[in-house]
């Protein structure tokens, strides 16, 4: 079995809030432990409040942690890394741009040459779906498709580790499935590596190689559960007996870890 | 189609009005439409018509200005720190209330009669609702949009010229506008009292010699002035996709 | 209090401190501008000997009534707008440009109109302020969430009763926000007419001793405008924060 290619890892990483100040602290993450493999769709579900967006924020490096090493492609991370993409829960479409324009952003700014960027974005707006809304703006459009702008915005710079914060949120549940499909999409066109924070069990247990649990806050890892799908999979994966069977796992391992979060005895 | 048709009743209806109260209160104490614009037109074929208009122009462009850059500038301040906006707010809400007209002595002492003393008044009049608009903007920012930043690793720059600029637009705008309306009001509040030049002047001494057609008129041409300037900052306002 | 409350007091009583300190050292002349200790003496003596006093009772009610009337009247002719949806559409354009309009020009008229007296700065501060509140009314009553109005249907409310029972309750936050807006553009009105041009008043006795090169006294009394200005403004605030606190569902 040929050694795990690590892609992004995380060691012993905890982050306390007033740390280093006399007033009150927050443990809200960790100690964590994370390898991702190069290329695996890996999604981490935990109860409200266990420290999810936190590990994605270092992860990214948009937080440093309190102990720990964060590590990605083989080097310490400082700061936000070139080649990772984040997408968050809330709608980062820029009001006052066309979905053209947005999805340019990043580009641009990277200063991109200008045929390069019409080459990437034009790929990313058809493949994404949002050809016949090129020119609109964002206040013309439902909420999945401005997350669909958002994500487009994120594909065009060719990340290899793409973090989504649970980007389906503010979703109805059809419109995730079909967002979830995307994601797979997504996922196999770019060959990047997937981590995906969720509150929802079955958009976890349907999209992903492995599912990570985390516990009450301070949220740790408690479960990795691999869930052995094939690579060309979609969300018609529900009517697979398996799912039910992971699915009744996460929950398994979960429902004693909201209890507590909520503050009831499990 | 409809609405303009609307529009345009309104005005006649404004005009019937007009003309009705002219007719009961008398030629002495509100004279008719058409003698006021009878009045104006005389009036707009003066020089010096045109040279107190020019006064006022020049005082009000200037004060426009200061209360813009100025209310940018200390909106901007205020806003970056989210302490310092939740302190300022009240602050400044209570000088937009204030009766700046009992401050009028002490601009007059400083600055003595005159343009400076006119720009000043009209200044202050502006300059507070543009720097709390561009304040409460500037905290107002979608965090998310600093996150996005932050994610694609923009320069401070980059975020300050494509992100945090064009997201305060609108608000900015909003005060920019009321900025705009209530620095005229203070410079023809300042020429009224303080000034022997400007339309703000020739309205009160018309005043004196209880001549009503001119202070109608007068009247009546800086009303146009503002509202078209207005409807004018409206209509960009509402070109900015938001 | 809050922490904010208390850095905003120390600010506020640091700036009055430093101009105390620029005053007394003679940096700020006096003939410019009194120290603020020399205002609140100046402020005490002027209650004292009593005479403003008509003056300044003369002012609280001018502000008072017309505040009270453009309240009202403006809740009224807001509620009609709000009725005829299109007279509204018709009006809103220029609803919107009216504070565009420097009001105060108007104000020659109306002396010729009703005289130098109160009538005509209750008729300009009146002006001044009504249309804030026709704008306030129009916005509450646009803002009825109509799950109220349908409930009212649904338990069968005679139209007067939804006024006054669902209609004036549910928009009671923007109303009273219209009634701050409308006090406080009243004030402005009637202190800056008394100013230009007036017998009587606080804004008259600064305009009066401001001619007369009586600092003492003009700066007592703006310290008093300023007071009652920032009084005022506060504790409708306080109101009007506890009705928005019933908005935040």
């Amino acid at each position: 079995m040929p050694a795990p290619d690590v892609h992004a890892r995380l060691k012993g990483v905890t982050r306390i809030y007033g740390a280093g100040t006399s007033g009150t602290k927050l443990h809200a993450l960790g100690p964590i432990d994370l390898d991702l493999e190069r290329g695996e769709f890996f999604s981490v579900v935990g109860p409200s409040g266990c420290g999810k967006s936190t590990l994605l924020d270092v992860l990214a490096g948009l937080a440093v942690p309190t102990d720990g090493e964060v590590e990605f492609e083989g080097k310490a991370i400082r700061g936000v890394p070139d080649g990772v993409g984040v997408v968050f829960q809330e709608d980062a479409s820029f009001a006052w741009l066309t979905v053209r324009d947005n999805v340019a952003f990043g580009l641009r700014r990277a200063g991109v040459d200008a045929a390069e960027i019409a080459r990437r974005v034009d790929y990313a707006i058809g493949f994404m779906g949002l050809r016949d809304f090129a020119n609109a703006y964002p206040s013309q459009l439902s909420g999945g498709m401005r997350q669909r702008v958002c994500i487009a915005r994120t594909l065009v710079l060719q990340p290899r580790l793409i973090l989504l914060d649970e980007p389906f949120g503010a979703l109805d549940q059809q419109t995730r499935l079909l967002m979830g499909d995307e994601l797979l999409r997504l996922w196999r066109e770019t060959r990047a590596t997937v981590l995906l924070i969720t509150h929802a069990l079955d958009e976890a247990a349907m999209l992903s190689d492995r599912v990570g649990v985390m516990s009450a806050r301070p949220g740790i890892f408690i479960d990795f559960v691999a869930t052995g799908w094939p690579r060309e999979r979609d969300s018609r994966i529900v009517s697979d007996a398996h799912f039910g069977t992971i699915t009744a796992r996460l929950w398994e391992k979960l429902r004693a870890e909201s209890l507590k979060s909520i503050g009831s005895a499990p | 189609m409809r609405k303009f048709g609307d529009f345009v009743l309104l005005l006649v209806v404004l005009l019937a009005l007009w003309q009705g109260l002219h007719m009961i209160a008398g030629d002495t104490t509100l004279t008719s439409p058409a003698d006021t614009f009878a009045k104006l037109g005389s009036l707009m074929r003066t020089e010096q018509f045109w040279a107190n208009a020019a006064e006022t122009g020049q005082a009000f462009a200037l004060a426009v200005v200061i209360s813009i850059i100025g209310g940018v500038g200390i909106g901007t301040l205020l806003g970056l720190n989210r302490t310092s906006g939740t302190v300022s707010e009240p602050i400044l809400i209570s000088l937009y209330s204030l009766p700046k007209v009992t401050l009028y002595p002490l601009v007059l002492l400083c600055f003595g009669l005159g343009m400076s003393a006119k720009v000043a008044f009209g200044a202050m009049h502006g300059l507070i609702p543009v720097a709390l608009f561009t304040m409460k903007a500037i905290m107002h920012i979608k965090p998310v949009y600093l996150r996005t930043a932050r994610a694609l690793r923009l320069s401070p720059g980059q975020v300050a010229a494509t992100i945090a600029l064009p997201a305060v637009l609108p608000e900015v705008m909003a005060g920019a506008r009321l900025g705009f309306s209530l620095s005229l009001l203070g410079v023809l509040i300042g020429e009224m009292f303080a000034s022997k030049r400007g339309l703000g002047f020739m309205i009160n001494s018309a005043m004196g010699l209880g001549d009503i057609a001119t202070i109608m008129a007068v009247a009546v041409f800086l009303s146009v002035f503002a509202i078209a300037a207005n409807a004018l900052l409206l209509l960009i306002d509402r070109a900015i996709p938001r | 209090m809050t922490r904010e409350g208390w850095i905003r007091l120390v600010i506020v009583a640091a700036a009055i401190a430093a101009l105390e300190a620029l005053c007394r050292t003679g940096i700020i002349h006096r003939t410019v501008l009194l120290a603020p200790s020399e205002m609140v003496v100046s402020l005490w003596h002027i209650f004292q000997v009593g005479e403003l006093n008509s003056d300044i009772v003369s002012t609280l009610r001018n502000v008072l009534l017309s505040a009270a009337i453009a309240s009202v009247l403006g809740f009224a002719i807001g509620a009609v707008i709000h009725a005829l949806p299109r007279v509204r559409h018709a009006v809103e354009p220029l609803l919107a440009s009216y504070y565009a309009i420097p009001t105060f020009m108007f104000y020659p008229i109306f002396i010729v109109v009703f005289g130098v007296g109160a009538q005509a700065i209750i008729a300009i501060a009146v002006l001044l302020s009504i249309v804030a509140m026709i704008t306030a009314t129009l916005t509450g009553l646009d803002r009825i969430p109509p799950v109220l109005r349908k409930t009212a249907r649904v338990f069968r409310m005679s139209p007067a009763k939804r006024a006054v029972m669902v209609d004036l309750p549910a928009a009671a936050p923007y109303l009273f926000t219209g009634v701050k807006l409308t006090f406080a553009y009243s004030l402005i009105g009637v202190i800056a007419s008394e100013f230009i041009l007036s017998g009587a008043g606080i804004g008259y006795a600064i305009a009066y001793a401001y001619n007369n090169f009586n600092n003492p006294r003009m700066y007592g009394l703006m310290l008093l405008v300023i007071i009652v200005a920032v009084a005022a403004n506060t504790a409708l605030d306080a109101v009007d924060r506890r009705l928005q606190a019933r908005l935040r569902r």
